[in-house]
């Protein structure tokens, strides 16, 4: 029954074709029919007659490839299938190992000794497809016993064959790099071969390995150098050129050899691919022979200027690498790049904006922003936010180093913010708020950008807008004091469409409002003190000039509106929201019948006078940045443990410590911007708390913090800060005031230098972070290490002839040659040995290897 | 090295996908539809190239070109020539027309084994190996045999 039930299947087995026919009739059901196919093949494919197995896998094979399907369940079938001595069937079965099997399939091994049949069979189609096969997915052990066959065949006669071999080299290379000691002479002779297949593929291999490792490669310059001279085949001269781009990164001697022949290949060749490769070696690697560099970029004007986008594409490609070290390049074809910007090609684009902002500098950065952000209103979404992030990274480099203008900068971030399409909230509102906190004189600026963002309702619908809503609200807030018209913004505050806008925001728009009440208040109340027009001036600002006579009609209409608008708030969900909404009713219920009586009275001191003086107090401390290292730069108090376990505290305090931050949290939870740590201003606002009288925090907490503060009063926070915050606001020197953990130096305030500037550039605070540069990536990985030191010291240890070797160079090769004949010998003893010892004992050598002299060059080339 | 060489018609249906470093059969199928997306957004008349890194990893980068209903694929990384792999994807598809005598979409469909034998022989576990189409051929011929 089975037998004929097999040959049943057999004989109506379907093949690859009516699969590949049932699937495309089958367009509705694909997926069933797919999976009833797959059924099918698992059946067949457990049969015994070999051919019927080998179709079940192809077309196993198929599915897998095009439809997605797993094929990993027949990897067992496939070695099956691979034994069989038909070469077709052969054929099926090393195309799917080699698509289908990994480092982890389980049955891997079991193919090495079919492989090695394959390699050493007399059939050259046969070796090639097990070369083809071991070349996909070779793994270490198998790398390591098929070595010598590999070997065998890379002096084969058939070239066919032997190109084949070189190309598999480079895997067995990768994984099990004691395969240099056999192959790598052999591989190295077939560079003087004549055959430019085999050359192709023998400087393909090379080119690989010296992309991973250049220095190991460099005794071999003078065969690049022969090949790059004489040969004539464009693709082996590009292979070249690429190594050569390499090497001569790491020998500059080998730059100034190799631009001659470079230059000549530009001048005479015809193909494009040729032309463009010189052009990416001489700027990348000989950028600084100078007849060489010339010519690559009048080289790359002919690619600017022609109609193929393709050599458009890449001229602008190859002058963004030399744009760094070689501007003037890129300022000759300014015509060119600008032209590129509008092009419909969006690679060429934005290939043009990296120019552009390559070309940045102080002089013209107003000028270029001014073409991109035409550019960017009238491009579609992707490139829009492309050169607008562009713009606001260049700009904020280095703390804004190329900005000279601020007042302008900020009115650009605002008309970006304008934008339709512009998705870069984030950004524009966290800079927004860095300018604002790092430069005083641009607050009145930032206030009236601010103002007309928060004024606008329409902005309000608009998701991404909502980060710079914030950032304009909380800097309206808190710069209120340079605003002509706070009853305005107030009211664009609670304005209905305040709505659309997530809770977190709302938070911010109600905080805001009310320390523009609180200015307010405390504006009217100053007014009504005839006695100390010092005090006037000093907190009406230096920007503004009208209107702080703050009259009883205009402070209860103010309040009015800000109950009006809060009052519906009272009863929202968030908890955020409703809080501040309360706290903000809650005040103005304390004091409205106050300020009605003191229309009549004149008694200055009365409670709501002086609860006012202590809210204006709570807001007016200037908040700075600081650094995100700061608080690690506090140096630790004698006698502080701050790891101890603090639990006996409890017991000697419990009752007596209850929390101080409470109450602090309604006036210091300033959530518009998370990079400003709060550590600075909770103490300070403490600090107050405890200073002024009208608040009575715990008396326990308060004398044990007066007693450590005592103690360690350097470390604390001077708080005498909002005594001389009334000073004059631009002077430079209240930066004396800012804690040590601040460390700001001295001569971060450059003033520009620049007279042709109407006004100076004002001074930006700098923090010592440093930039933010990405860590460049450590060259060689500890796999490419023992493959290094392989080829090194067999190149070395071959003795070059013509090389002229240092004694200490002969010293280390010996101990380098020990160490590799003690390791051999380790690795025979015990073949599933502990490879990590050997290596790191070779490691060691290593080190000793690379502090010494580097590599020799030959002496024809210097 | 090249890392994949794909074939897709207009719709986005795989004809032929060979990978060079090994990935499982779910995240091939989600590079080809990755790549596929990113293609037909591609207007007419732009250059051939496109960086995708996002897709294949860092340095990564391919070429396409539109042939009738099929787009022909190579990713590759740093070490390959631009413009050398555009001509790969002639030399490719001008050895098929040899092949298959005015090739089209369906021959390439209904040949699943030839195909790869052609391939096989141009491009060598990432390599390039053969640039002239009639030693393709030869060799091609003789392992149908």
């Amino acid at each position: 029954m089975a037998s004929s039930n097999s040959l049943m299947d057999s004989l109506f087995q379907r093949s690859l074709e009516d699969l590949i026919k049932g699937i495309r009739l089958h367009l509705l059901g694909e997926s069933s029919f797919i999976s009833k196919s797959v059924d099918e093949i698992r059946s067949e494919i457990k049969l015994t007659d070999l051919s019927t197995k080998s179709i079940a896998l192809q077309k196993l094979s198929y599915l897998a490839a095009l439809h997605g399907v797993d094929m990993s369940w027949a990897a067992f079938h496939a070695v099956e299938v691979v034994s069989s001595s038909r070469f077709g069937d052969k054929r099926i079965g090393y195309h799917a190992i080699a698509q289908s099997f990994s480092d982890q399939t389980p049955v891997l091994l079991l193919i090495t000794n079919q492989l090695r049949k394959d390699l050493n069979s007399s059939n050259e189609y046969e070796v090639s497809l097990a070369l083809e096969c071991l070349s996909r997915i070779g793994a270490d052990d198998l790398a390591r016993d098929l070595t010598s066959e590999v070997f065998t065949l890379l002096g084969s006669s058939k070239a066919f064959v032997r190109k084949k071999a070189i190309g598999v080299v480079l895997r067995v290379f990768d994984k099990y790099p004691d395969a240099v000691k056999v192959c790598l002479k052999r591989l190295v002779e077939n560079l003087d071969s004549s055959d430019p297949h085999i050359l192709s593929a023998v400087v393909g291999v090379f080119c690989e390995l010296t992309t991973k490792d250049p220095r190991s490669y460099l005794p071999l310059a003078p065969e690049f150098y022969k090949i790059l001279v004489d040969s004539r085949n464009n693709w082996v001269l590009i292979k070249v050129l690429k190594i050569f781009a390499k090497l001569a990164l790491i020998e500059p001697r080998l730059a100034k050899k190799v631009a001659d022949p470079i230059c000549e290949h530009m001048r005479r060749t015809v193909g494009k691919s040729l032309l463009f490769e010189c052009i990416r070696t001489v700027l990348s690697s000989l950028s600084d022979q100078e007849s060489a560099l010339k010519l690559a970029v009048a080289k790359i004007r002919d690619f600017l200027v022609d109609d193929d986008p393709n050599l458009k594409y890449l001229g602008l490609h190859a002058l963004s690498i030399v744009a760094p070290k070689h501007l003037w390049a890129v300022l000759e074809n300014n015509e060119a790049v600008v032209k590129a910007l509008s092009d419909e090609d969006l690679n060429v684009k934005l290939e043009a904006l990296h120019l552009l902002m390559a070309m940045v500098n102080e002089e013209n950065v107003s000028e270029i922003s001014r073409i991109l952000m035409n550019y960017a209103r009238k491009s579609d979404p992707l490139f829009c936010n492309e050169v607008i992030t562009s713009l606001l990274l260049a700009c904020s480099r280095n703390s804004y180093e190329i900005v000279v203008d601020f007042d302008w900068y900020l009115s650009l971030l605002g008309e970006m913010a304008r934008i339709p399409h512009c998705q870069r909230g984030q950004e524009i509102g966290h800079q927004m708020i860095d300018i604002g906190t790092r430069i005083k004189d641009v607050r009145l600026e930032l206030v009236r950008v601010s103002r007309s963002l928060l004024i606008d309702p329409a902005l309000l619908g608009n998701q991404f807008m909502h980060p710079i809503l914030s950032a304009a609200a909380w800097a309206s807030g808190e710069y209120v004091e340079f605003s002509k018209t706070p009853y305005e913004i107030a009211e664009a505050l609670l304005q209905p469409r305040t709505s659309l806008l997530p809770p977190s925001i709302r938070a911010i728009y109600i905080h805001s409002t009310f320390k523009i009440l609180v200015f307010s208040l405390r504006g009217y109340f100053t007014a009504q003190e005839p006695i100390s027009p010092p005090l006037v001036q000093e907190s009406t600002s230096s920007g503004s000039s009208a209107v702080n006579c703050f009259t009883y009609k205009s402070i209860s209409s103010l309040m009015n509106m800000i109950e009006l608008g809060l009052r519906s708030l009272s009863g929202t969900l968030d908890v955020e929201v409703q809080e501040r909404a309360k706290n903000v009713l809650g005040f103005i219920g304390m004091i409205e019948h106050e300020i009605a009586e003191k229309v009549t009275g004149q008694d200055n001191e009365t409670a709501v006078s002086s609860a006012i003086v202590f809210m204006e107090d709570v807001f007016s401390d200037e908040l700075g940045p600081v650094s995100s290292t700061a608080q690690e730069k506090v140096p630790l108090p004698d006698g502080l443990e701050i790891k101890e376990n603090l639990e006996d505290l409890q017991e000697i305090c419990g009752e007596f410590l209850k929390p101080i931050f409470e109450s602090n949290s309604n006036t210091n939870s300033f959530s518009a911007s998370d990079k400003i740590s709060f550590s600075v201003t909770k103490l300070s606002i403490r600090d107050q708390q405890e200073a002024s009288s009208s608040s009575s925090p715990p008396p326990e907490s308060a004398s044990l913090l007066a007693e450590h503060r005592k103690r360690h009063d350097l470390y604390y926070l001077s708080s005498q800060k909002k005594d001389e915050h009334n000073d004059s606001n631009g002077n430079n020197n209240t930066l004396n005031e800012y804690p040590p953990a601040n460390e700001i130096s001295g001569d971060s305030f450059n003033p520009k230098k620049k007279m042709n500037q109407s006004k100076p550039r004002p001074v930006v605070v700098k923090l010592d972070e440093g930039d933010d540069d990405l860590k460049t990536k450590p060259n060689a990985s500890s796999n490419d290490e023992p493959l290094s030191r392989a080829i090194q010291t067999a190149l070395m240890g071959k003795g070059m002839g013509k090389e002229r070797e240092k004694d200490n160079h002969e010293k280390i090769l010996d101990s380098g040659i020990k160490e590799q004949s003690s390791g051999k010998e380790k690795k025979t003893k015990k073949k599933n040995g502990e490879k990590s010892s050997k290596h790191r004992s070779r490691r060691r050598s290593d080190k000793e290897a690379s502090a010494a002299k580097p590599v020799e060059i030959v002496d024809f080339l210097l | 090295m090249i890392k994949a060489v794909m074939m897709m018609n207009t719709q986005g249906k795989p004809r032929l996908a060979k990978f060079y470093d090994y990935m499982p059969v779910e995240k091939q199928q989600e590079l080809i539809r990755g790549v596929f997306s990113v293609l037909s957004s591609r207007p007419e008349n732009v250059s051939n190239f496109l960086e995708i890194d996002s897709l294949f990893g860092v340095d990564s980068r391919l070429v396409y070109k539109h042939y009738a209903t099929l787009y022909f694929v190579l990713v590759f990384d740093g070490s390959e020539n631009e413009l050398a792999m555009l001509d790969l994807i002639q030399v490719l598809v001008e050895t098929l027309d040899k092949c298959f005598s005015n090739v089209c979409e369906l021959d390439i469909v209904f040949n699943y084994s030839k195909m790869h034998a052609v391939l096989d022989e141009i491009v060598f576990g990432g390599q390039v190996l053969e640039t002239s189409s009639a030693e393709v051929m030869k060799a091609v011929e003789e392992i149908s045999k």
